[in-house]
């Protein structure tokens, strides 16, 4: 579904935070993004989606080539990203976020669209003339996820999607997200908090040095000691 | 002296309605860029007075065509200063996305957006001189006819019909952009890029099309701001520079990126400048806009408005 | 005739060695603290019109004319450009650069409706004249004054470029530097930021402040038009030129900038008749409007560039601080 080829990415000529990952998403897989402080998962799938030059490798989205494409023609090719922080337009109620989001979609399709993000997210449509700005982090993050989903993309990114929620709304938000997998969505979800990334994920990555150095079934990252001990634990004693 | 404050703030007012709904004008384009653009962009008081200059010299240029610059009614103009309109907003948006292309693309790309300012800052100096190189020092008018005030109030107030004429499409211009931003894809889309430019993209939006579309519709308003300003006034290569000021303050007054907030800012401004011309030094007039501008930042920086369209 | 060129190129000197001072105060603002000034014109006329108030003759319609020593002028000129940007700079630095940059335009504007309105202190448009020059009876002839003049200028020019490279190069500097690339980082380190950066707006503006009064005593005549914004343009387009924070760029770029504006003047005078010379006046401005935008696009450094600028390991650091770290918002209610 997406699959990189020796992928070099960075903000500065000459200094790569991605160094040559290579790796391939399944169709309809759950893949987590895993690794210590400044590994470059973010850059990652920041330069998937666009937002940090590429300067070598390739990405492919369902056969089709999308290296460089521009972070605006994404979202039509049907790559969906949900950024980290400031993931939703604050000065914007939830309707015209989510209006905005696919204003490139036939009218009834959008509709149709929203009417669906209603029915997934309940807590959004009761709102819906509030400003994203006014609403609290687990239903900003709803919205961004919600945001991401209205164009019917075929993978979506999730820059720590976790961040900043208490555990109790992490659960739901992740339970969303295994919903939304099952209607049919690939998802690649960067994470710190491996333990419940790992949880949902079918495989895990994790990333050191700008590269992949442990690929696997979810379950062996998160019983391989080495693993833990190296780049998961640091999480648990936080 | 009560009784002469009294029988002249009718004028006084009415005075400031009208300055002020051209400074409206160019400090609603003002907003929209500098929210848009992200960096206070000194360059759009010359787009206003090269949208006035232009629009004067298609009118010279079209006159066998059009036969002048028309009449409807008591006003001064009419069909002929609309089709001189279009050249002339035609032009300005040229020069707008000339410079964005030339200068600012690529200081955005490389610089800081206070690069972008000192540029904005040199190119405005630049292309007021040009004005004084091709049209000359001197001011110039859009027409020769001398209109009669017409009397209001029993006579304490009196305003051209050129004056309400303005006043009135300013007023119209400013509700329906505030309409095309809240409801309009187009609107929505600006202000999504204004907020958050990399999640604007993400969303699918061609930023690098909002932003040339903000170019443009700027320059439409200031060209609109430099033809209002010339029928009721007249055209001087000074004119951009002079309201530089009073745009900003009306702008920072309003909040940033707000429309309705640019227009009541304008006005106000407008207002205190008539009235100090009136009631204290009209040496200072050009003074006035500055320290609107240092008491509202001392005051309340974000403006009186949240920047919400 | 090469004696006319010799007598023009001391007078050329002067004034570029003049800007080379208000360049030079400007470095301090912007290349060594980041502090966008587009005021110059302004504390400019400050010190000039200081300056000729207190050491010009007495003056029946106006007050000011104190006959005092061309010393006292020029020093108090700096104190008052000083003072003013004192005031103007507590204001105005907590706010956001290009709200600063607008405000202090707005500062210069107001100056010169002050230097053109208030005719009991400024003279107003006449402006004033018969400022007195300093130990002008032991010339013979106006070029041996220059002459002279030009020593006394090239040793000001000395002497403030000798002070500030001491300050900037010293522990100060490095601190109004750190400020510079990082004011939160600068504060976290419990450096009093605002404070610095007014001791440092202040500082610059008394320098521009001393360029005017070194002005209006050479010129011996000021009127409102010598301060007009194209001042301030100018001397951007000179420290942009030369290379912002770098001195010697800033003396390099004023004398440059200075000589492409006069040869545009003579070329423009010789070449027009008189009743086009207004507009082709405007054309002076226009060139070093290109030139302006030609360095920042092509070379943003300058000529010269700054020394010692920001080494690879600050180059490193800031790449490192603006990378998207994985760090989460907070440690907080997500950590078990």
């Amino acid at each position: 579904m997406l699959a990189l080829q020796g992928l070099v990415a960075g903000y500065e000529p000459g200094l790569p935070i991605v160094r040559g990952a290579s790796l391939q998403v399944a169709d309809r897989e759950i893949l987590t993004l895993l690794g210590p402080n400044g590994a470059g998962k973010s850059t990652l799938v920041k330069a998937i989606a666009g937002l940090v030059p590429i300067t070598a490798g390739q990405v492919h989205l369902s056969g089709r080539d999308i290296t460089g494409l521009g972070a605006h023609r994404l979202a039509r090719a049907g790559l969906g990203f949900v950024p980290q922080t400031e993931n939703v337009f604050t000065t914007l109620s939830i309707a015209e976020n989510l209006a905005l989001a696919g204003f490139f979609l036939p009218s009834h399709h959008q509709r149709r669209r929203v009417a669906a993000m209603y029915a997934l997210f309940p807590d959004l449509a009761e709102r819906r003339h509030t400003d994203a700005g006014r609403l609290s982090g687990g239903q900003r993050q709803m919205l961004a996820i919600a945001r991401a989903l209205i164009p019917e993309p075929r993978v979506v990114m999730l820059d720590e999607p976790s961040a900043g929620l208490s555990p109790k709304l992490v659960q739901v938000v992740f339970q969303k997200l295994v919903e939304i997998r099952a209607q049919g969505v690939t998802l690649v979800i960067v994470e710190q908090n491996a333990k419940a990334a790992l949880a949902i994920a079918d495989r895990g990555i994790v990333l050191v040095e700008g590269a992949p150095r442990f690929v696997g079934p979810a379950q062996d990252l998160a019983s391989n000691p080495e693993v833990a001990r190296l780049y998961l634990g640091r999480r648990e004693t936080a | 002296m009560m009784d002469l404050v009294w029988l002249t703030l009718p004028q006084v007012i009415a005075n400031g309605l009208l300055q002020g709904s051209a400074i409206a004008l160019g400090a609603i384009g003002l907003t929209l860029t500098y929210s848009i653009l992200r960096f206070a962009n000194f360059t759009h008081g010359e787009t206003i007075s090269w949208g006035g200059y232009f629009t004067l010299t298609a009118l010279a240029a079209l006159t066998p065509w059009i036969g002048g610059i028309g009449k409807w009614g008591g006003l001064t103009f009419g069909w002929g200063l609309v089709v001189a309109l279009g050249v002339g907003v035609v032009g300005a948006s040229l020069l707008a996305l000339a410079l964005d292309r030339l200068l600012f693309a690529t200081l955005r790309r490389h610089g800081s957006a206070i690069t972008l300012v000192i540029a904005s800052f040199g190119a405005s100096l630049a292309l007021r001189n040009l004005i004084v190189f091709v049209y000359g020092p001197e001011s110039v008018q859009f027409t020769r006819e001398l209109v009669i005030a017409d009397r209001w109030l029993g006579g304490l107030v009196r305003v051209t019909p050129d004056q309400l004429a303005v006043l009135g499409l300013s007023a119209a211009l400013a509700v329906g952009l505030t309409v095309f931003l809240r409801f309009t894809t187009t609107g929505r889309a600006m202000r999504a890029t204004a907020e958050n430019p990399a999640l604007a993209q993400i969303t699918g939006i061609d930023t690098a099309h909002v932003v040339r579309t903000v170019w443009v519709l700027g320059a439409v308003l200031a060209t609109l701001a430099g033809v209002f300003i010339g029928i009721t006034a007249q055209l001087r290569p000074e004119l951009g520079f002079d309201l530089l000021l009073p745009l900003f303050a009306a702008a920072i007054l309003g909040g940033i990126g707000s429309v309705p907030g640019a227009m009541l800012g304008g006005l106000i401004v407008g207002l205190a400048e008539s009235a100090a011309v009136e009631y204290l030094h009209a040496g200072y007039r050009n003074a006035v806009g500055f320290l609107v501008l240092i008491a509202i930042l001392v005051i309340r920086p974000t403006g009186l408005f949240a920047a919400r369209g | 005739m090469a004696l006319d060129l010799a007598t023009y190129l001391v007078f050329f000197l002067i004034l570029a060695l003049n800007y080379a001072v208000l360049c030079l105060g400007l470095n301090l603002q912007w290349g060594f603290t980041g502090l966008f000034n587009v005021g110059v014109a302004g504390f400019f006329a400050i010190g000039a019109y200081t300056s000729a108030i207190l050491t010009g003759p007495p003056r029946p319609e106006a007050v000011g004319g104190f006959d005092l020593p061309v010393l006292i002028g020029w020093l108090g000129g700096t104190l008052a450009a000083g003072v003013a940007a004192l005031g103007v700079g507590w204001a105005t630095l907590r706010l956001r650069h290009d709200y600063l940059a607008i405000t202090t335009f707005g500062i210069a504007v107001t100056i010169q409706l002050v230097a053109l309105n208030e005719e009991w202190l400024t003279g107003g448009a006449f402006g004033i004249e018969a400022i007195p020059r300093p130990l002008a009876a032991w010339f013979t002839s106006p070029t041996q004054y220059n002459l002279f003049y030009l020593g006394l200028t090239l040793a000001l020019v000395a002497l403030v470029f000798w002070g500030l490279e001491r300050l900037v190069r010293g522990p100060w500097g490095r601190l109004l530097r750190a400020i510079r690339e990082d004011e939160v980082a600068a504060a976290s380190l419990g450096k009093d930021v605002r404070t610095q950066r007014l001791i440092a707006f202040a500082l610059g503006s008394a320098i521009m402040g001393l360029a005017g009064a070194h002005f209006a005593t050479f010129m011996g005549f000021i009127a409102p038009e010598s301060f007009l914004p194209v001042v301030t343009f100018q001397v951007w387009a000179m420290l942009i030129l030369g290379g912002s924070g770098n001195n010697r760029g800033a003396v390099l770029g004023a004398i440059l900038v200075w000589g492409l504006w006069s040869v545009a003047g003579v070329t423009v005078k010789a070449l027009l008749p008189p009743d086009l010379q207004v507009r082709g006046a405007a054309l002076q401005v226009v060139l070093i409007g290109v030139v302006l935008a030609g360095v920042l696009l092509i070379r943003p450094r300058g000529l010269m560039g700054e020394e010692r600028a920001i080494s690879p390991h600050t180059q490193a650091t800031a790449t490192a601080s603006t990378a998207p770290s994985s760090t989460p918002a907070s440690g907080g209610p997500d950590a078990r």
